[in-house]
């Protein structure tokens, strides 16, 4: 075991048993899996994705490029890091090899999604972030503090002395202090997106910690979708590492990974240890490992090692080598020995750990995300935010402070804490990579990408790092090129001969860290993926053994098959008892707009192709809305309620659709127009009563209603009331039958709904779904936008030139009815396809050819059209379908073939309108 | 720990030692093309090859094929409603099945299939209308009911039990995708080999014109003169027309794509839905690669909204609840330039010798080598090519519109 006495903050008083490549280990809470497996004495963990070679465990958080796992208990998790997974009792996992598994049964847990709005987001708990989340905080401001690790500090370690006081303890009073100013702080919460205006993505990890012990109520894991109007990102720095070769061998880490293990989960990643290093902060790991019992040897790269700081080290017996570099290394499960060069020639040491700081690389990821630009800054050989970004700042290690005193004064401004005395910094070497092998040289160790693989990228004519990450893939693994990133293009730079400050890095791009599918989708799922819409009366339709439709997002009554009925029957006799008697549907889900205000008449001129403006008051006209391509958008009747005020209806699924369109115009073409318009949609529900004996019922549930044709007409509405409450009825036809369409508050519709039954039942009122209101609408050739059209259609391709003003200056479409294509003679119109069969019922979708009497040709196979819309007529006895057809009306009585299921049917082209042409039955 | 000696799916092949060169600009070249990307390259490609025509420079502001050749998610397929489409991607399609040979490049063109799922009554109409125009195109084509569905890519939930149930699909079994970096410096190395100079970081920035002319492109590596200036600047090309005072009807938006870390293979084949938003397949290395639709608002920032990403997991966990726990690994926007009618803009400008490729918006990467084809023969007949005439610039003022944005339309 590598565990330390006196180290670390894990709970010792408690074990936690768990499994990795089948093998049985303990731990304890607090761990990481990472952490236990080291205290196990475990340092390879999978292998690499081209070459298979042993990989270990290179970091000790989020930058860890090579100890990827496949979770399998508690549930099947692809591809994490071991160092991010929190060891939990019972826990299964195994090293991996380049991909990872899903697992094959649905995943249980929950997800959800938090919007947060604040004044400032401090990203970060390390000492940077916390001071300036209280400086804010203290300000009055409303703050939130995030941060990805499972407690406050960042990276300190607990040596460190703040106002004289162990880091700790103030990291400590800070959060105290925080908490009582009331400023939200999560922990383990992964800030992994900043989009423009202060707007961050951030995710909660629930419960993954807490294994059996975790609440069944509460998620997993949840989104805050935060709105900040300053943010403040902390988010420090990550080591660099120097590339060698052969520097991808187990038992090989960032030298402040090691101290990291050290201090929060007491372990001692090595006893034997070379740490190479061009960096100052590197001796802290030394010096705490070698205190902690290990032999360690020093190679530092540049040629004055760090007075201070190797004074301080030969008191610990730390063995320093200046102009030092790591040439190759030994072993294969894991490092065994470390080849140098030195002053005094080539050595070998033997060793079990390899620490490695080449510098350090601000975590710059988030600042970029909102496009902050970056530079190079040869002092740190990194890229760091350079503009400011309104509203967003980086400080601390994050912006290249790299000495605590300088990090707390970025926090907290010249009443900062003070730190205890450190050896002032010196300034890094900046070594991208040693002598030796370039084909044994790792860039990106996930990857297996070389120096060699750069090299050759470079030969190939390459000279962007954009195509270099390409040709040699680096950058491109589960780390995302997080330690990778930097040296690429410092070794592409010294390659080419180039400059890194010219050359850049690659883009970074959200997200920061890996993000569960789940986790975005959040609450979206099943029923609430888009939350279903049902209109007052579901339940009713529900109890009547309606069977459903989707149209939008709603669920309509498709129609109501009684014992033993198929869906074609149970439509016949909708169909017929509607023709003969009197049939009612829910129309509640019809899209209806309150259009409001002075120049209501003038909007609704400018977007319908026909005349709203002169519709009387208690009058009712059909329209129709083209684009600016003069192709039918949507159609629906409009009501005049008084002088300044329409109410119009829309298609169910095109209701959306037609608001925005509106909306658009209004507000970025006519700002000046004085209109107003709501959704009212969900306010009024509307039951179209239909057929001849719609008379009777609806003049008997509204006996003050005159329901006669002189003081009721067609196209007219009425209001009326029903026990106090206030009804319209209008008279409305999409069957070419006698119809009153009754509307009323969706309050009362279960109500209004049950009494129409009552009075209807001595008539035999059959309730209908959509399927017959299609039938009967096409037997009369009406069509239905979206089904007959697709944005190709005309109203003049529809038969509706009458729908067109020719009075009009102008309206939206009118310019493009005046294009030569408009006029050309094959356009595609609108006609019926009766199959001369008499039988068969023609699939819609059909194309239909010209008539070829010795079967199909070889393709291409010129087409004439399709068939839009296709039923079984009651009324007719037989099937009939709507088809538009290349130049249709002019070719009515002209024969046709449609190629179903590899045979051709015969089809006559004919009028649209099939049932009453004279339109004698609307009145009754 | 595995221990394979080759992991699955994890290695790519190996790119030449010799890509291309990176000549300086010369004073004039008989065509100069605007835009390196794929349909730049494949334009140069068959203007040497098929025509003879060398003394050509592709002029690219950026990194070569760095817009969207580099950013798409590389969904080929034909099964287009229009006849027009049709002819052009299918003419594309028969090119990318011999590709491979033709540039000596390893493009993993993989033909594993497309599923687009019907989950409406007018999904399904607009399907099976589809299928029979494909058909009688000469275009493979089946529409297959939810048990065809689930046996073909078998983690797709074509339960009922999900808000939009999987009602059948279409299918077009030559479909597929291949790397577009690959398919990139396959162009560019054949083009460079041929005598083509590839010239980057050389952004176009005006025209040097003599009356409806253009002689010569001014650029941030200097003026060059052309005998003729052919445009492919994808979301850029309405910027460089309107130097020359030519308006064009192209909307520039972002248009957002996604991977997941590297996984075991579970999904064979390419599955769209358009009524739940989201496009999926498995790349070659294992990564799943998703896209959904463009992000509303126009813009040239390369970058787009996150609740867009959100709703296309939502979609793509609803589809394959296995997914839950895939990882969103990266995401990244590209500006793909769209037209009113959803087709591309090809040919003729007001400008006697120059001529457009534009408007490609969110699926033009699978036209690459039949666009270059066409485009190619266009510049050099000086006329558009009979598979891309229907696409003239002039049909927006004809009306003769190949509406592909129509409710049977597909995007991508
Ligand atoms: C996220 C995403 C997913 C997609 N998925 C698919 C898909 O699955 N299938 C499919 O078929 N299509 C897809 N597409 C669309 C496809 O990528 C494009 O239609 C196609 O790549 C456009 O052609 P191109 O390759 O020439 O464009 P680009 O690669 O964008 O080339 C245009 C080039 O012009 C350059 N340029 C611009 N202005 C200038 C100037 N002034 N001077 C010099 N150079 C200039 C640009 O830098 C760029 O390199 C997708 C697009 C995106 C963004």
């Amino acid at each position: 075991m590598s565990r330390v006495h006196g180290y670390g903050r894990v709970e010792t008083g408690r074990t936690l048993t768990f499994t990795f490549d089948g093998r049985t280990y303990t731990g304890h809470p607090g761990d990481t899996l990472a952490s236990a497996l080291l205290a196990n004495g475990v340092h390879l963990v999978g292998s690499s994705v081209k070459l298979g070679r042993p990989h270990g465990i290179s970091a000790a958080w989020t930058e860890d490029a090579t100890a990827l796992v496949q979770i399998e208990r508690p549930f099947p998790e692809p591809m994490l890091q071991a160092t991010t997974v929190e060891l939990v009792d019972g826990l299964v996992a195994r090293g991996l090899r380049g991909q990872g598994r899903l697992a094959s049964l649905a995943d249980p847990a929950r997800y959800d999604r938090q919007h947060t709005h604040t004044d400032t987001l401090v990203i970060g708990a390390g000492p940077a972030g916390l001071l300036a989340a209280l400086a804010a905080a203290r300000a009055g401001e409303d703050v939130v503090l995030v941060d990805d690790r499972s407690c406050a500090g960042g990276a300190l370690t607990g040596t460190e002395v703040v106002d004289g006081r162990p880091a700790l303890e103030f990291v400590a009073d800070v959060v105290e202090e925080l908490a009582r100013l009331g400023v939200r702080h999560l922990q383990r919460t992964t800030a992994f997106g900043q989009y423009d205006d202060g707007f961050v993505l951030a995710l909660q990890r629930r419960t993954d910690h807490l294994g059996a012990a975790a609440p069944a109520h509460r998620g997993r894991q949840r989104v805050h979708r935060i709105r900040a109007l300053k943010v403040v990102v902390a988010t420090g720095a990550q080591e660099r590492p120097i590339v060698f070769a052969d520097n991808d061998r187990p038992g090989i880490m960032l030298a402040a990974s090691a101290r990291d293990y050290l201090h929060r989960y007491g372990v001692l990643a090595g006893r034997e240890v070379v740490v190479f290093t061009s960096d100052d902060a590197a001796y802290a790991a030394a010096l705490d490992l070698a205190g902690a019992g290990s032999e360690v040897t020093l190679l530092d790269v540049r040629d004055a090692p760090p007075r201070e700081w190797a004074a301080r080290a030969a008191d610990a017996g730390v063995a320093v080598h200046a102009s030092a570099v790591v040439t190759g290394t030994e072993g294969e499960q894991r490092v065994r020995a470390v080849l140098a060069r030195t002053v005094d020639g080539g050595i070998r040491l033997p060793a079990d750990l390899l620490l490695v700081s080449g510098g350090w690389n601000p975590v710059v990821h988030l600042f970029s995300h909102a496009r902050g630009a970056l530079a190079y800054d040869p002092e740190l050989g990194s890229f760091r935010p350079t503009s400011s970004l309104p509203g967003v700042t980086a400080i601390g290690a994050a912006n290249g402070t790299l000495d605590l005193a300088g990090v707390l004064r970025d926090g907290a401004g010249p009443d900062a804490p003070v730190a205890g005395p450190e050896p002032a910094r010196t300034p890094t070497g900046i070594v991208w990579r040693t002598e030796g092998d370039p084909d044994r040289q790792f860039v990106d160790i996930q990857r297996d990408a070389t120096v060699t693989d750069i090299g050759r990228a470079v030969g190939a004519g390459l000279r962007s790092v954009e195509h270099v990450k390409r040709y040699t893939t680096i950058g491109t693994a589960h780390d995302q090129g997080k330690t990778s990133g930097v040296l690429a293009s410092g070794i592409t730079a010294e390659l080419l001969g180039a400059r890194i400050e010219d050359l850049g890095t690659t883009t970074y791009r959200p997200p920061y860290t890996p993000v569960a599918f789940a986790a975005l989708a959040g609450r979206s799922r099943g029923e609430l993926f888009d939350p279903v819409r049902t209109t007052p009366l579901h339940e009713w339709h529900v109890a009547a053994g309606a069977v459903f439709e989707d149209v939008g997002q709603w669920k309509r009554p498709r129609y109501y098959p009684r014992p033993g009925e198929d869906m074609d029957t149970a439509v016949l006799r909708e169909c017929a008892a509607t023709r003969s008697g009197v049939g009612i549907l829910d129309g509640s889900t019809l899209g209806k707009i309150d259009v409001q205000g002075p120049d209501a008449g003038v909007l609704l001129d400018r977007l319908y192709t026909n005349m709203m403006s002169t519709l009387k008051v208690g009058r009712v006209r059909y329209g129709v809305l083209c684009g600016n391509d003069g192709m039918v958008l949507d159609d629906g009747t409009v009501l005049r309620i008084d002088e300044h005020r329409y109410l119009l209806t829309t298609t169910t699924g095109g209701a959306a659709t037609v608001l925005d369109w509106m909306e658009e115009w209004l507000q970025t073409e006519w700002p000046e127009l004085r209109v107003h318009l709501t959704s009212v949609t969900e306010q009024w529900s509307v039951f179209p009563v239909v057929g001849p004996r719609s008379r009777e019922v609806v003049g008997e549930v509204f006996a003050d209603l005159d329901v006669g044709n002189d003081a009721f007409p067609f196209m007219a509405w009425r209001d009326t009331t029903l026990d106090g409450v206030p009804v319209r009825v209008a008279r409305i036809s999409f069957s070419g039958e006698l119809a009153y369409e009754v509307n009323v508050c969706s309050w009362y519709a279960p109500a209004l709904w049950t009494r129409l039954l009552a009075a209807g039942q001595r008539h035999g009122i059959t309730p209908y779904g959509t399927e017959t209101m299609h039938v009967l609408r096409a037997e009369k050739g009406y069509p239905i936008i979206g089904q007959d059209t697709d944005g190709t259609v005309s109203p003049q391709d529809l038969g509706m030139s009458w729908v067109v003003s020719k009075k009009k200056d102008d309206f939206v479409g009118k310019r493009s009815f005046s294009r030569p294509e408009n006029h050309n003679p094959l356009r595609k119109q609108f006609v019926s396809l009766l199959p001369v069969d008499g039988r068969t019922r023609l699939p819609e979708g059909s194309q239909i050819v010209e008539l070829c009497d010795d079967g199909l040709p070889e393709p291409p196979v010129p087409m004439l059209g399709h068939v839009t819309s296709s039923y079984h007529s009651a009324e007719l006895a037989r099937p009939f379908a709507l088809a538009l057809v290349k130049n249709g009306r002019a070719r009515i009585g002209e024969l046709v073939d449609v190629p179903v299921d590899g045979a051709l049917v015969r089809a006559l082209i004919g009028d649209t309108v099939l049932v009453d042409p004279e339109g004698a039955r609307r009145d009754g | 720990m595995n221990d394979v000696t080759t992991a699955p799916g994890a290695d790519l092949p190996e790119h030449p030692d010799f890509l291309w060169r990176n000549p300086e600009p010369k004073k004039n070249y008989d065509v100069v093309i605007i835009g390196g990307g794929g349909h730049g390259l494949a334009t140069a490609h068959y203007l040497a090859k098929n025509h003879g025509i060398t003394n050509v420079a592709v002029l690219e502001k950026g990194w070569l094929a760095g817009g969207n050749m580099a950013r798409n998610t590389t969904l080929i397929r034909s099964n287009y409603l229009w006849d027009e489409s049709a002819a052009i991607y299918e003419h594309a399609l028969k090119l990318w099945e011999g590709l491979e040979d033709d540039l000596g490049y390893p493009i993993l063109f993989s033909q594993r299939g497309v599923l687009n799922l019907a989950h409406t009554e007018q999904d399904i109409r607009d399907s099976v209308r589809r299928v029979e125009a494909n058909k009688l195109n000469g275009i493979d084509a089946e529409w297959l009911g939810p048990d065809e569905v689930k046996r073909i890519c078998p983690i797709i939930n074509t339960s009922g039990d999900i808000r939009y149930p999987v009602r059948g699909a279409t299918y077009q079994p030559r479909a597929g995708i291949a790397k577009h970096d690959y398919v990139a410096w396959g162009f560019a190395r054949r083009v460079d080999e041929a005598g083509v100079d590839l010239i980057q970081d050389c952004e176009v920035t005006g025209f040097t014109v003599d009356g409806d002319r253009v002689t010569g492109v001014r650029t941030s590596r200097g003026d060059i003169g052309c005998g003729t200036v052919a445009l492919c600047a994808a979301g850029h090309t309405s910027v460089l027309l309107d130097e020359l005072g030519v308006r064009t009807p192209l909307q520039s938006h972002p248009l957002q794509a996604l991977v997941s870390e590297l996984l075991e293979p579970v999904h064979p084949t390419i599955v769209m839905s358009n009524a739940v938003h989201v496009y999926v397949s498995q790349a070659h290395k294992g990564e799943l690669v998703m896209g959904a639709g463009v992000d509303s608002y126009n813009g040239y920032g390369q970058r787009g909204a996150f609740h867009i990403i959100e709703r296309q997991m939502a979609a793509a966990v609803e589809l394959f609840p296995v997914f839950a726990r895939a990882h969103l690994l990266r995401s990244w926007a590209g500006i793909v330039d769209v037209t009113p009618d959803a087709s591309p803009i090809v040919g003729h400008t007001p400008y006697e010798n120059v001529f457009v490729n534009a408007g490609w918006g969110t699926g033009g990467f699978k036209a690459t080598p039949g666009l270059g084809w066409c485009f190619a023969h266009t510049i050099a007949h000086g006329q558009p090519h009979p598979y891309v005439a229907p696409f003239s610039l002039d049909r927006f003022t004809t009306g003769a519109l190949v509406d592909e944005h129509g409710a049977a339309a597909v995007a991508h």
